[in-house]
């Protein structure tokens, strides 16, 4: 009994990990364009097949492929952020949505030409046989996920607290006309914001690949599930889509494994619409959610 | 978004127009592959209608709205297949139960704005369709429903290409008059405003929630239509065709031909339904291209491929960029 | 006034189109070439099933052309895929049909794409020789549709025979939602008594789940003594990897569905010891001499090996057989799609790689459960466990 509810908790966090960091990921493009990226789950998906390229093909050691995919991910995210955000400037939201929608279609079927159709194994890091504990058995890529993921959320705390560009970002959340006027040069930051959440989302991505399996359309439900929580966390809040995810996670598991394994992908958007509905701002959100 | 007025003597025009096109096209296209192709703009031409009033004269954006093309087209194929129903009376029940359930989501919904309305809208979309995949005694699962029986009049079937062409086309055009003395009547004129300005409109005295609400329902209404002409034409329905891709397909639709119009719904269509058949020289990049004309479109040219050509247009003849 | 430029416009570009498709209406479909469909799932979660029906299928062609064709008729092959989809399935068997006019067509792969085909076939009066496995394809039997797999319903005599070998009673049960393991359970669940076997826990995953922890904790929790997986891949390779993760060891049965190299691929060291029902193409080197299949299996993996340089996977075979009645129909009755069902429905002691058909108007598929052969995985190798 102990068991079977460790096991879910397990599960739990552990998609609540992944969730988290696109969650992450989001807020942070959020905060310095205002832009929602529906193109956020691919990235996740890039870092995945980047990943099993560097270790399978390229037969590289695991620690340098990381790093390499993270770099390669992040200059795909500024690459994006060139070519279809800064040319859309003063366009309306439901353009811009459709454009980072564009986008995510568009990787994806970049993805599906360069490495198939085929979902592709991931070797794991340190091995697949699972620990028991107290009932449950774990396989040690979770420990791996959930200490990267913990890392990328550490570091992009420290990265908006105590770094000069961390706090120029903020800056540009809050008023960019005025940042702006204090020098801060906007459209870098920009670029750097795609960047750091690509590239936080790639490491998710790697990291969680060899518990399942990689291939070229994981990245659309992950991506919205991660919207999902960042949404419940509160967008434009840090800690708040590293909470929103972890909760999601879970409670997504516990639904799973209690109520019902088929409906498992609709506990999201359920919560999604329960928190639109009641409370938009999401749990820690600040600032108004235009409502007429 | 620019919101485009043609006066109604030359909409009706326009609809002579076009069933004398359609009957050229009736009477030549022999083969009934292509046939079908037309009949399949037709159908889907009526979804996106319904869905250019809500996005390109209400102002309001929905990415679920493939949830209400499904449930039309679920409901007709259940209720006939299973229930032994009579197909219109199961039209008319797919169209109730999706005025009720845009009813049910879009009084919290429609109160958001912007993003947030989307992502209601998304969220909602995607529901919808994991319950067409899971409910799979009532629905058939994943695999679809198959042997949905053809539409009957009196003692005809409409079982050739050519008698369900005649009759998606004919419910358009009946949709298309509808729409535009819609949009030109004092009803009309308000949620164009609302479209325009939201705070102005209210400022005005236009209800603004209750019109946002019921523009919401009518688009609804022709998704579900169009849903369950689907249904019968092609006697085969799977939740793979009702998801987040067929919503962002109806958008697509609507954002190319050009968000204010109601022609422009057609032409859109028209252009994203036939475009795979151009593509097949591309079949496994039709995605990469697809994805690649969204964001061309949208980036230059937000308005549409009529409004955007129009401006280049201008701009060549008059020589002015003030557009 | 812009109104004007937006009809023209629009009319502009229905003219167009037009244009462009009436060309290609209607000239003179050639007397000469054979024209047969073929619709596989070439590329997607099943490509593992489509790709070698349509390596097989081009090898096969080519052959017969290089042979002087059928009775001096080229045989022309139009293929398309449905990536394993029921709308692509649909939307092709429509052009197939309607637009490349052809005498018969083969596959679809899966039996979700096939039964999605099936009135279409019907309607239209054309043959259709399925490469797929649900006994709902053939029962109750249709006038226009074959199959050459061996029958879902023999793979679930096949396990539960071996399930009374070894004693166990109690199994829990895992399938996928989509036509094909639905079809499965529903065999599962039906000859499970004539068996004396009791399914303890019925849980089922979504044709794209990569997780299936919760459905396993809960069949764990109900004790079972065996696991028996429905899918294809690459669900059943995820079920067998969870399992592991979960410490769940009990015997692992899967269907045939998985009896491909991809499986093991997948899978991994989680694939040792899972035992599953599989045409006798799997193991061919490893059958009796005795065997009657066994010459036309080696000749058969032979000639795939010369051309594409690998095994075939079992799944190849169902292209093979098809191909081969097509060629025997045209050959004996030519280009008539009545003629050539009536030949199909007639077809007796045909030695082919699914196994030996004896076709009648009742029974489409021809084969008993003895075309099937149990086999083990060991070492990353598939071995006959059970002939």
């Amino acid at each position: 009994m102990i068991g079977q509810i460790l096991q879910f908790l397990f599960s739990g966090l552990t998609n609540g990990a992944v969730y988290a960091v696109i969650a992450l990921g989001f807020t942070i493009i959020y905060n310095a364009t205002d832009v929602i990226n529906f193109a956020q789950g691919e990235f996740v998906m890039l870092g995945a097949m980047f990943m099993y390229t560097f270790v399978h093909f390229l037969s590289w050691p695991v620690p340098i492929s990381f790093v390499a995919t993270i770099i390669c991910v992040a200059i795909i995210g500024m690459l994006v952020e060139f070519f279809t955000i800064r040319p859309a400037k003063n366009a309306d939201i439901i353009s811009l949505i459709i454009i980072t929608i564009g986008v995510s279609i568009f990787l994806r079927g970049v993805a599906m030409m360069v490495w198939g159709k085929n979902p592709v194994a991931v070797p794991p890091f340190t091995g697949s046989t699972p620990i028991v504990f107290m009932g449950a058995a774990i396989d040690p890529q979770i420990i791996w996920v959930l200490v990267i993921t913990l890392i990328a959320m550490i570091f992009t705390q420290w990265f908006f607290k105590y770094t000069i560009w961390g706090k120029a970002m903020r800056a540009c959340a809050v008023n960019k006309k005025a940042a702006k006027l204090v020098g801060i040069k906007v459209e870098r930051l920009v670029s750097l914001s795609f960047a750091l959440s690509a590239g936080i989302s790639a490491a998710a991505g790697a990291v969680m690949a060899p518990i399942t399996f990689a291939s070229y359309d994981m990245g659309t439900m992950l991506g919205l599930k991660g919207f999902c929580a960042a949404v419940l966390g509160g967008l434009g809040s840090g800690i708040g889509s590293i909470l929103g995810g972890f909760i999601l996670g879970i409670l997504e598991a516990f639904g799973a494994g209690y109520i019902s394994s088929s409906y498992k992908d609709a506990f999201a958007f359920l919560i999604l619409l329960i928190v639109l509905f009641l409370k938009p701002q999401g749990l820690l959100g600040q600032g108004e959610v235009d409502k007429l | 978004m620019n919101i485009q007025f043609g006066s109604i003597k030359y909409q009706y025009i326009g609809l002579f127009l076009l069933a004398i096109l359609l009957s050229f096209i009736g009477l030549f296209v022999k083969n009934d592959y292509y046939l079908n192709i037309f009949v399949l703009i037709g159908i889907q031409a009526i979804a996106v209608l319904g869905l250019s009033l809500l996005m390109g004269y209400a102002g309001q954006v929905s990415l679920g709205h493939a949830a209400f093309y499904g449930l039309g087209a679920y409901a007709s194929g259940i209720l006939t297949l299973h229930y032994g129903f009579n197909p219109y009376l199961a039209m008319l029940c797919g169209i109730a139960i999706s005025a009720v359930m845009a009813l049910i989501v879009g009084l919290p919904a429609l109160r958001l704005k912007g993003h947030y309305l989307a992502m209601a809208t998304l969220g909602f979309g995607i529901i919808i369709n994991i319950c067409f995949k899971e409910m799979a005694s009532l629905t058939g699962g994943p695999s679809g429903l198959v042997g949905i029986p053809m539409l009957k009049l009196f003692n005809f079937t409409f079982d050739t290409s050519i008698s369900y062409f005649c009759l998606v086309w004919a419910v358009f055009i009946i949709l298309m008059l509808l729409s535009i003395h819609l949009v030109n009547s004092p009803f009309g004129r308000a949620f164009r405003a609302l479209g325009s300005n939201e705070a102005a409109a209210q400022a005005m005295g236009v209800n603004t929630h209750i019109a946002k609400l019921i523009v919401f329902i009518i688009s609804a209404i022709y998704a579900s239509l169009a849903g369950s002409l689907y249904a019968h034409f092609v006697t085969f329905i799977s939740p793979a065709s009702f998801g987040f891709i067929c919503s962002i397909k109806m958008v697509t639709m609507v954002a190319i031909g050009g968000m204010g119009t109601l022609w422009g719904a057609l032409l859109g269509t028209s252009i994203l339904v036939s475009l795979p058949e151009f593509l097949t020289v591309f079949s496994d990049y039709d995605v990469l291209v697809y994805g690649l004309i969204l964001i061309v479109v949208m980036i230059f040219m937000p308005e549409g491929i009529i409004q955007g050509s129009l401006k280049l247009f201008r701009r060549f003849r008059y020589k002015e960029t003030n557009v | 006034m812009r109104s004007y430029v937006y009809r023209g416009g629009l009319f502009l570009f229905i003219f167009l189109f037009l244009f462009v498709f009436s060309g290609t209406n209607s000239f003179a479909k050639g007397k000469k070439p054979y024209k047969i469909g073929a619709l596989f799932s070439i590329t997607g979660r099943t490509s593992f099933i489509g790709e070698p029906e349509k390596n097989t299928a081009i090898m096969l062609v080519k052959e017969i052309n290089a042979h002087g064709g059928i009775n001096g008729h080229p045989l022309e092959l139009i293929m398309y895929d449905t990536e394993g989809q029921e709308q692509n399935a649909v939307a092709k068997i429509s052009r197939l049909i309607l637009r490349d006019n052809v005498l018969a067509i083969i596959g679809p792969s899966l039996t979700g794409t096939t039964m999605a085909v099936i009135p279409f076939v019907q309607r239209y009066h054309v043959p259709l020789i399925s490469c797929a496995a649900g006994i709902a394809i053939t029962h109750p039997t249709k006038y226009w549709v074959f199959k050459v797999p061996q029958t879902d319903e023999m793979a679930v005599k096949k396990i539960y025979q071996d399930l009374n070998r070894r004693g166990i009673k109690k199994v829990a049960i895992i399938t996928v939602s989509v036509a094909f393991g639905r079809s499965g359970r529903k065999q599962l669940i039906r000859l499970a008594p004539e068996y004396g076997i009791r399914i303890v826990a019925d849980e089922t995953f979504g044709p794209n789940d990569f997780d299936m922890t919760p459905q396993l904790i809960r069949m764990k929790a109900a004790h079972p003594q065996a696991v028996i997986c429905w899918g294809t891949n690459p669900g059943p390779a995820v079920v067998a990897k969870n399992m592991r993760q979960l410490d769940f060891n009990v015997p692992l049965y899967m269907s045939h569905g998985v009896a491909s190299q991809r499986f093991i691929q997948l899978a991994g060291k989680a694939a040792e010891g899972v035992i599953l029902p599989a045409g006798k193409i799997l193991v061919a080197d490893q059958l009796p001499n005795s065997d009657p299949q066994k010459k036309v299996l080696l000749a058969y993996i032979k000639d795939y090996k010369a051309h594409y340089g690998t095994v075939p996977p079992c799944f190849g075979g169902h292209a093979y057989d098809a191909i081969y009645m097509l060629k025997m129909a045209l050959e004996k009755v030519g280009p008539n799609r009545a003629k050539i069902r009536d030949y199909l429905e007639n077809i007796k002691g045909f030695v082919g790689i699914d196994g030996i058909f004896n076709m009648s108007p009742t029974d489409h598929n021809g084969l008993t459960e003895k075309a099937f052969v149990m086999v083990q995985v060991k070492n990353g190798r598939f071995v006959l466990y059970h002939y």
